[in-house]
């Protein structure tokens, strides 16, 4: 057990260095930053003075490592647009991001769930075609598309919930559910065929044989069985969720890492859209770690592979 | 590859016995199968709509015309059947638009996925095929891609560059090879170690020939049925960025980009961010359909 989680803290800590190198190269290279920083119409002179000030002008890798090194002290730099460091902006927005993040996380669990378990124990009957049709709506739907749907139906025609900001719980009601809906199709997929392999394994004839309890049966012996790999699956859905908010936190204005990542992409804030990636990038593998571990944790089988 | 006739059999009772080929069972699934039916269909609709553009439309979609803004649809009181879909805040008909912003999400979800198939396919046969330390780089790969937050990594790298169609085009293309690796990797895995490639490996075929004569072949259903999905998958995504105007650019018709335009006046004329996305709806949905049916018949076992 410990060599591996050894082994996979080894693995996990050179993704990150390799995500971050890409994080930061991919942003260097795909536009002259000193550009964008000048603004527009800004005469060769003030570029040059821009590229200077920044150190642009020095080769890249040189640029890197002094990134690097003062990122991991906490040391994210300034932000070019606003004058304030940029960890001090991440610690402010990420708050509104982790819970967006958590509650889309358990609203997918609590419909998946339930849902997966209730279309295994009665296949092709119609509780299975209505969890077949919501996961296959859900890989279709635009989450965008259904953030603003709600927004006219709920919040416009009903009236019942706030449409933008983030200042009560009731205005992470319709950002939860459009993003939690696109992260239910994986997990309920999961859910039910874990649960019909397990259904169908020996170890349930045998309790049903002994007579015990269907409820014991279907929580106890089966659904623990089950749900082991959608541990993983939810860890990675909640890496992607984060990611995905950007497009949800600028339909419902929640002022968090998403909506600050396309404030800054769109003023051209290099540090801070930099740093957001590689946040983000880093939650997503320690996400998958920690699943990796708590996987290998409840199933032997894993650690020896 | 498999023969259309039917294999008679002598079965030496003066009986013949029919079996039906590989091939009539599959067509025979396809006939059945109702997703995969209904999802071609969709598909098809949306094709059709992308080829005949200008003679369904029965306008110009970039032609603006300021004394026509904001015409209902038809099933409103105030609707024409001049502009079925009404007409949008520049005065452009709404249904010539969709129409036309079909060529746009099929362009850009042929694209993506062929550049993504090209990456994908490359990086998981060569994992499956030589194992080993190419196999321990290539998922080192994929995770370090995984770990890259594709929607926002995206718009940053559309921003940075300018947005365009073309520029849309080349970074989602490079960003969702992923599902390709993992499973190219994971089937040219299980074929690599049947037996019939290693005979033609002991008969002295190179690699290559092993590889795109031998393996590949057997690789096309899995290519088939992860384009459909990452075709979908690309076009969800192009419409977000278009959505977030980080994507093709106006006055283009594009679906996401639609419903952008069409976002801030939503509150008095839903319409206008309803009727592109159900397109967009429409679209992927008959993608993932065709795709999950695709597996379901193409699967020596069926749906199991």
């Amino acid at each position: 057990m410990l060599i591996y989680t050894l082994k996979r803290l080894g693995l996990a800590i050179i993704v990150m260095i390799t995500v971050s190198m890409i994080s930061f190269m991919l942003l260097r290279v795909s536009g002259d930053p000193a550009i964008s920083l000048a603004g527009e119409g800004a005469s060769s002179a003030e570029i040059e003075f821009v590229r200077e000030q920044y150190g642009f002008d020095r080769p890249l890798i040189i640029q890197y490592f002094e990134w690097a090194g003062r990122a991991i002290q906490g040391d994210l730099g300034n932000s070019a647009y606003v004058k304030q460091s940029v960890a001090q902006m991440l610690r402010e927005r990420m708050g509104v991001t982790m819970t967006l993040g958590i509650c889309s996380l358990t609203f997918a669990m609590l419909l998946a769930i339930p849902l997966g378990m209730l279309a295994a124990i009665r296949p092709n009957t119609w509780i299975d075609r209505l969890a077949l049709s919501i996961s296959v709506m859900g890989q279709a739907m635009p989450s965008f598309w259904f953030g603003l749907i709600l927004i006219i139906f709920f919040g416009v025609y009903l009236r019942w919930l706030p449409i933008s900001g983030s200042d009560t719980w009731k205005h992470f009601v319709m950002p939860t559910i459009a993003l939690g809906y696109y992260a239910t199709p994986a997990i309920m997929r999961l859910v039910r065929s874990g649960m019909l392999e397990v259904l169908a394994s020996d170890h349930i004839r045998t309790a049903r044989a002994k007579g015990l309890r269907w409820p014991k049966i279907l929580f106890k012996h089966t659904l623990r069985n089950a749900i082991i790999p959608v541990v993983a699956v939810a860890a990675v859905q909640l890496g992607f969720m984060l990611g995905g908010s950007i497009v949800i936190e600028a339909i419902f204005a929640l002022n968090g890492l998403g909506n600050l990542a396309w404030v800054s992409i769109s003023r051209s804030d290099l540090p801070v859209v930099q740093a957001i990636v590689l946040f983000l990038s880093i939650i997503y593998i320690f996400l998958t770690f920690m699943a990796d571990i708590f996987n290998a944790f409840l199933d032997p089988r894993i650690r020896s592979s | 590859m498999t023969p259309t006739q039917q294999q008679q059999f002598d079965s030496g009772l003066g009986l013949d016995v029919v079996f039906p080929t590989p091939g009539q069972i599959m067509g025979q699934r396809m006939k059945t199968h109702k997703g995969f039916i209904l999802g071609g269909l969709m598909v098809l609709i949306v094709f059709m709509m992308a080829i005949f553009a200008p003679y369904i439309a029965g306008h110009d979609p970039y032609q603006q015309d300021l004394s026509k803004r904001m015409i209902s649809p038809i099933w409103s009181e105030k609707g024409t059947w001049d502009h079925p879909l009404g007409t949008d805040n520049m005065g452009r008909d709404y249904f010539a638009r969709l129409v036309y912003g079909s060529r746009i999400s099929l362009l850009i979800g042929f694209s993506c996925m062929a550049i993504a198939a090209v990456i994908g396919i490359s990086l998981g046969l060569t994992a499956g095929y030589f194992g080993g330390l190419a196999d321990y780089i290539v998922s080192f790969i994929i995770t370090v891609r995984l770990a890259l937050p594709a929607v926002l990594v995206a718009v940053a790298v559309v921003a940075l560059i300018g947005g365009s169609t073309k520029v849309v085009i080349m970074v989602l293309g490079c960003l969702i090879w992923d599902r390709f690796a993992v499973i190219l990797r994971a089937t040219t895995q299980q074929i690599r170690a049947m037996d019939y490639v290693q005979a033609a490996q002991a008969a002295g075929c190179s690699v290559l020939w092993l590889m795109i004569r031998e393996i590949m072949p057997n690789l096309f259903n899995s290519i088939v049925i992860v384009a459909t999905l990452e075709i979908g998958r690309a076009i969800l995504l192009e419409a977000a960025l278009s959505f977030l105007g980080m994507g093709v650019q106006p006055p283009i018709p594009s679906w996401g980009l639609m419903i952008s335009e069409g976002k801030d006046l939503m509150l008095f004329d839903p319409y206008l961010v309803t009727i592109p996305g159900v397109a967009l709806f429409f679209l992927v949905l008959g993608m993932n359909l065709f795709g999950d049916g695709l597996r379901d018949v193409t699967s020596p076992e069926g749906r199991s």
